[in-house]
């Protein structure tokens, strides 16, 4: 897309030139009926930008629209940089998750790098002190040299970007499976504290008002990103190279202190936005927009970093670290001497005018000019066909899956080594998780906890999506996600508060795949309704797909909880020999997408476990009572891997052992990843209230003071004893293992 | 204008494990014809004219910035540009 | 007592290190610019932990150029407690105020977790509060503390007992397992662990306190025979 001199907008018609950034004919041709005329190259390139499915939701919005959005702690909902929920004492909690998929798939580093930077970004920009990143990552299966190769690269780019800005990244998931292959997901998510008093809207309010550019220049990096985030990848996709910006933390450190002390310290801060995807071309059109205003700007006041660049390179570049702010007119010294402070630049660069228009001066000429209405929300939506596809009766009406095992040990010495299950300290042990000193628990848990210094209360944190299921069954894959996030956080000792969710998809499409994305959404929808936790913000992330192959469909949960006491906190090792152990819920032979099946068969297939959303409410309030009332020493999730493993992994910090007993059908008791059951330690004490308060709970044994894991059948004796060392070695070993072996 | 050419590389009795660690890559590429990688840093200085005494300024930035002398050498090459 | 936590463009431990020494330890603390040209004012100075100046070129290396950093000088001549924590150990490097120089990781990579040390020698203004071959928990959190430095200067911190931390498992590389070092006239340590997130046994280990209580501690008594 680098032409010498710019196409004539006759010729961006008659050659359909509109189609190389992305644009169809219909939607040129509703351009044209908008505007009245023919767009300009640049005028085409603001339209392609907006247009396009990572900007405008086109082909999401008919689905996003069945979300619940509204809680009474909801503050801010989806439409601004990220959703606010209240957490009292006048204080709120803003989180938000994005996927950087395409960016990552071509230069990991920096695509994951710059990932984290920009979710960062939307944290502050809402006024907002960023206290905590996550990840949820997916790559390939760890056997190919290419998928290490992207591994170690993402890992390093998160760990690079977040270590130097000093946000501490505690938590997050890693999975693998081959649907990703081609197609690596990278989805980062921050949280940030604020008071009420300091919320900021992205909104260009009063006429006059100046618009000014903070930041880093304007290179020619990104053109176009957001588009390029809108297509498949294909092998021309490497030459696209271009597209991927470079992060520099170390700038993003000074405009995050820079713009906190501006929005704490300034009333004259009318708005603040993020130059994300589409750059400035997004920030100013939307920010205009949703004040019901217009902006002017002209160009030859942005600072740029490249000679000679154009209107277009200008307004579609997506160099990193840069923000767009609106000042009350005769108080932008305010923020320039506050950015020089930082050593940043802040540049009047244009103004906020009564005509909803965005008109661009280049050059003393006006190069752009359309209504920002049209741009921000008059995109096209699509309601896309949707067709079951044939794999799915083919799973429902399958024979279920009856796994054989003879060596139960070393079934789950295996299933301890599978890359899904094994540690991930050789990820988080990356990451500096520790700076700021609130991390009370750290990566590694069911879900990380975080102080909220001079409270006695705590944020817990997590991500979550077992593809697996999504694929096999995807609206109740789309409920188990919700559900088991909401788990991660009551074993924590939080109530769950809100989610932000990151729909990774292939290629819309293809109505097979319009399929999984909207009864996903049907099934997450169910499950946010019932648990009570609404849907604040997110992103979609659609045409993962390399080459005709689409990834699981992957709707990674994040899910914020609030600690109403420091020491409701919880973790899920085993604390004390002599306490008993318990687990919650009944166990039935479902092994449909299971760990076990994936291990055994190399593939999955048949049908999800089921949920029923009623059972699994009832037991996270009645286990979160119980928590609360101080009855619970340890609490875990029953999930992949089954009981076997949830046991293994509570033992891991090497404190303790257990012996428990299973009834019924061994290999269930062991390996089904039945929904909904938590794994409990109580004190002897505690016993008698704890099961008065937690109906479906049923003792299986109790924590032991030697380092064995020690499982009876109640008429078959002996089922397995394997020790700390053993399953530990297992664990923590598997991927270090998989990444030095040869491919 | 000058364009001064500066290259600074860990001193040979400095271990570098990143030059270690390319060495093990390229072998296990089968490059086993690689006896040893060092991995160095690269800087271009783009210097005024006029500046009095051209060798002894960039020596000076060099052993006072550029350069780790505790762990570090540096050598640099003069090239005279024309401005643009 | 009162301390300076000095803070570069790109510092962020400053933070915790401000809390550490205000709220856990109870003594006066203020954040100081990387401009500041006088610190007449305070007792003792604390480098923390982060990027200054995003370690572009090598760690510590631009920093040691702010302002502020004469003035860590003429403290450190002064006889002032000065305290380099991770990248607060690598700008005294850089700055000469202590011998050798810091590499990447042995692993290439960044390392984040809690690391045994064994306190060397108890017997200084920093670590006094400690028994002699100690050992105590505190974190580390970087990408380059593989520390380095000659033979004859390895040999002279050794006979000079100016090596106080050593870890039990070397992580990254160092010679001879070194964790911190002191200077000649034994008022400025540089360590990687980060003694500041090890204050509160909430966050899993409070064994970094009686670092700072050693300062405290050897702060009173001067002020106490010298007043």
């Amino acid at each position: 897309m680098s032409y010498l001199h710019e196409p004539t907008a006759e010729q961006i018609q008659e050659k359909k030139l509109y189609r190389e950034m992305g644009l169809n004919d219909d939607e040129f041709e509703l351009v044209q009926s908008i505007i009245g005329r023919l767009p300009n190259w640049t005028e085409t390139g603001l339209f392609s930008v907006m247009w396009s499915e990572h900007c405008s939701y086109k082909n999401s919005k008919p689905v996003l629209r069945k979300f619940p959005v509204e809680g009474e702690r909801v503050l801010q909902g989806p439409g601004e940089g990220a959703g606010v929920v209240d957490i009292g004492d006048g204080q709120a909690v803003v989180f938000k998750i994005e996927s950087h998929n395409h960016p990552s798939a071509i230069e990991p580093y920096q695509g994951a790098a710059t990932g984290v930077g920009g979710i960062i970004r939307d944290i502050f920009s809402m006024g907002a002190r960023p206290v905590a990143l996550l990840n949820s990552l997916r790559f390939g299966e760890l056997t190919s040299s290419r998928v290490k190769y992207l591994f170690e690269e993402v890992v390093a780019g998160i760990a690079g970007y977040g270590n130097c800005i000093g946000i501490p990244t505690v938590g997050g998931e890693v999975q693998f499976d081959a649907s990703y292959d081609g197609n690596p997901l990278v989805n980062a998510m921050c949280v940030g504290l604020i008071d009420h008093k300091d919320i900021q809207k992205g909104q260009a309010k009063g006429a006059g008002n100046s618009v000014m550019y903070v930041g880093a220049r304007t290179g020619r990096d990104g053109i176009h990103g957001a588009t390029f985030a809108s297509e498949e990848l294909t092998e021309a996709s490497e030459e696209k190279r271009p597209a991927v910006q470079v992060g520099d933390p170390f700038m993003e450190k000074l405009l995050l202190e820079a713009c906190l002390e501006l929005i704490q310290n300034c009333d004259a801060l009318v708005g603040i936005q993020d130059m994300g995807a589409a750059g400035l071309t997004s920030s100013s059109a939307e920010m205009a927009s949703k004040a019901g205003m217009g902006i002017e700007m002209n160009l030859d006041l942005v600072p740029q970093r490249e000679l000679h660049m154009t209107a277009y390179e200008m307004m579609l570049s997506e160099s990193q670290e840069r923000m767009l702010i609106v000042m009350e007119k005769g108080r932008e010294q305010e923020a320039v001497e506050i950015f020089e402070k930082w050593g940043l630049e802040a540049v009047v660069v244009g103004k906020v005018i009564e005509e909803k228009q965005l008109r661009l001066l280049h050059h003393g000429e006006v190069v752009a000019e359309v209504p920002v209405d049209a741009l921000a929300e008059e995109a096209p939506v699509y309601n896309k066909p949707s067709k079951e596809p044939a794999y799915f009766s083919q799973f429902q009406n399958e024979e279920a899956f009856v796994p054989n095992v003879e060596n139960k040990k070393e079934t789950l010495l295996q299933l301890l080594s599978q890359p899904t299950i094994a540690s991930k300290s050789w990820v988080f042990d990356q990451y500096d998780y520790m700076v700021r000193t609130n991390t009370v628990v750290p990566p590694g848990s069911d879900a990380a906890v975080i102080r909220i210094r001079e409270t006695d209360k705590a944020l817990a944190m997590t991500t979550d999506c077992n593809s697996r299921y999504l694929y096999l069954d995807p609206e109740t894959g789309g409920k188990i996600a919700v559900a088991e996030a909401a788990r991660n956080l009551v074993c924590s000792g939080a109530e769950p508060l809100a989610i932000t969710d990151c729909l990774n998809y292939g290629n819309p499409e293809k109505p097979e795949i319009f399929w999984q994305l909207e009864k996903s959404v049907d099934g997450m929808s169910d499950a946010c309704r019932t648990l009570n936790t609404p849907v604040i913000g997110g992103n979609v992330s659609l045409y993962n797909e390399t080459n005709g192959v689409a990834v699981y469909p992957t709707p990674v949960i994040g899910m914020v909880g609030l600690v109403h006491h420091l020491d409701h906190i919880t973790t899920q090792y085993f604390k004390a020999p002599g306490d008993l152990i318990y687990v919650i819920g009944d166990t039935r032979p479902e092994f449909g997408g299971s760990e076990l099946q994936k291990m055994q068969l190399g593939k999955i297939s048949g049908k999800a476990p089921e949920l029923s959303l009623e059972t699994e409410t009832k037991r996270q309030k009645q286990l979160l009572e119980a928590i609360q009332t101080g009855l619970v020493e340890s609490a875990h999730d029953v999930a992949e891997g089954g009981l076997s493993v949830a046991l293994a992994e509570s033992m891991m910090n090497g404190a303790a052992g257990a012996s428990v007993e299973v009834k019924g059908d061994t290999v269930s008791a062991l390996y089904s990843e039945t929904q909904s059951r938590f794994l409990v330690s109580v004190k002897p004490e505690n016993a008698k209230a704890f099961e008065a308060m937690n109906e479906d709970a049923k003792q299986i044994g109790f924590v032991t003071d030697t380092a064995v894991l020690r499982i009876d059948h109640e008429t078959e004796g002996e089922v397995l004893a394997a020790t700390h060392e053993e399953l530990h070695s297992a664990w923590k070993g598997a991927i270090p293992c998989l990444l030095t072996s040869k491919a | 204008m000058y364009k001064v050419k500066v290259f600074v590389t860990l001193k040979e009795s400095v271990l570098d494990p990143q030059g270690t660690a390319v060495k093990g890559s390229l072998h296990r590429m089968e490059y086993s014809e690689v006896q040893d990688v060092r991995i160095g840093k690269y800087l271009e200085l783009t210097i005024d004219k006029n500046v009095e005494n051209l060798d002894k300024s960039v020596r000076e930035m060099c052993e006072k910035l550029l350069s780790n002398p505790v762990i570090e050498d540096y050598r640099y090459e003069v090239e005279e540009v024309v401005a643009q | 007592m009162k301390f300076a936590v000095i803070v570069f463009p790109g510092s962020n431990c400053d933070v915790d290190m401000l809390h550490a020494v205000k709220d856990e330890l109870g003594a006066e603390a203020e954040y100081v610019w990387h401009d500041e040209s006088n610190l007449d004012r305070f007792d003792g100075i604390l480098l923390p932990g982060g990027f200054s100046y995003g370690d572009y070129l090598r760690t510590g290396a631009i920093a040691q150029f702010s302002n502020v950093m004469d003035e860590v000088k003429k403290a450190a001549e002064a006889g002032k407690p000065v305290l380099g924590v991770c990248n607060g150990f690598q700008i005294l490097l850089e700055t000469g105020l202590l011998p050798g120089a810091m590499r990447r990781n042995k692993s290439l990579k960044f390392i984040c977790k809690p690391e045994t040390l064994q306190v060397v020698n108890a017997e200084t203004m920093f670590s006094s509060a400690y028994e002699q071959g100690e050992e105590i928990t505190i974190p580390i959190a970087h990408g380059e503390g593989n520390y380095y430095c000659d033979e004859d200067t390895l040999k002279q911190l050794e006979e000079e007992k100016r090596i106080i931390f050593r870890y039990k498992n070397n992580p990254n590389g160092s010679i001879s397992d070194i964790a911190g070092i002191l200077n000649e006239k034994g008022n400025v340590l540089g360590m990687m662990p980060h003694p500041e997130r090890a204050v509160s046994d909430l966050l899993g280990s409070a064994d970094g306190l009686k670092l700072f209580q050693s300062i405290v501690k050897s702060w009173r008594e001067n002020h106490v025979l010298s007043s």
